[in-house]
């Protein structure tokens, strides 16, 4: 059978906050609230601990081993241990959004060199593959 | 972080003395209050339907605000309150889960403005406290008491990172199942 969900929210899940001040952060779920709200801790992102609405954030695929109610002390240490952010960047999703910000940085020049840095690499291309 | 609407005060007030009475009781409340005005005006509100006395003939002696001394973890808070209905009044227990008392509170205003269509003016707070996970009584809070806890998010709706960015019409239907 195929499994329909692979993200949960459960104590221990990484999100990503996609909405209000902590917007494209990293943090933890510690407890659930309730069916709509959570409450999260990200000390190494600089999300402090505060009850959010499931609304705005995304589960991701990582999940670390900490207890219900686990302090900041705990925490870190667990993302240190599972290596976290280390596996956070090595996702596509991180891969993305690192690419997203880096092209919305570019200035016009850059945008230029850009576009024939790409038309070369075409031309290289159609050399080859004909 | 989303700060509760109401605040919890502690007023103390009395009878001003006079010859009669120079020593007067003096009384202490707790109160939510969106701010220090209002939380005065609740206490003579409360009082002077148990004692004859009113502002004017009253004096308020202390007003401080309580706040919450753990609001790292999530508690079960136990409200009793009274409220009127458009056909009688009520006496009710209900239970949130939160981090703060008036977080709780803002809750308990929220949903019996909800289910109940209570206002504030309409609903008078009797007593409320922290219960243990093994002393609560709704099945609703009790279900979250579970270390394990685990459920997907089956139905959901991509938002924009802000409020400026929200459209009011799309191109394409979305696409409801994401993480």
């Amino acid at each position: 059978m195929v499994k329909l969900f692979t993200r949960f929210v459960e104590i221990g899940r990484v999100v990503l906050v996609n909405y209000g001040p902590d917007y494209g952060k990293l943090a933890t779920i510690i407890d659930v609230v309730d069916g709509n709200k959570i409450l999260v801790d990200g000390p190494d992102s600089g999300v402090l601990r505060q009850v959010i609405p499931l609304k705005r954030v995304s589960l991701t695929d990582l999940k670390v081993k900490i207890p219900r109610n686990a302090r900041e002390k705990t925490l870190k240490k667990a993302w240190v241990t599972e290596k976290i952010v280390a596996r956070w960047e090595q996702t596509t999703w991180c891969k993305k959004l690192v690419a997203k910000a880096k092209r919305a940085a570019l200035t016009d020049f850059d945008r230029f060199k850009l576009m024939v840095a790409r038309k070369e690499k075409s031309a290289i291309i159609k050399k080859h593959v004909k | 972080m989303v700060q509760a609407r109401l605040r919890q005060y502690q007023v103390v007030g009395r009878h001003v003395p006079t010859e009669a009475q120079p020593n007067p009781t003096v009384f202490r409340m707790k109160i939510f209050a969106p701010n220090e005005v209002v939380a005065k005006s609740r206490f003579w509100y409360f009082l002077h339907q148990m004692h004859k006395m009113k502002k004017t003939t009253g004096e308020i002696l202390d007003i401080n605000e309580l706040v919450e001394r753990n609001s790292r973890i999530i508690k079960n808070y136990a409200i009793w309150l009274k409220y009127d209905s458009r056909s009688g009044t009520h006496n009710m227990y209900r239970e949130y889960r939160d981090l703060t008392l008036t977080g709780a509170v803002d809750q308990l205003y929220a949903e019996m403005a909800g289910r109940h269509r209570a206002r504030f003016r309409s609903i008078q707070i009797i007593r409320t406290g922290v219960v243990d996970a093994k002393d609560v009584k709704r099945a609703h809070t009790m279900q979250y008491h579970n270390s394990g806890i685990k459920f997907p998010l089956p139905h959901r709706i991509q938002r924009p990172p802000n409020k400026s960015l929200r459209g009011i019409y799309k191109a394409v239907r979305p696409n409801t199942y994401y993480h």
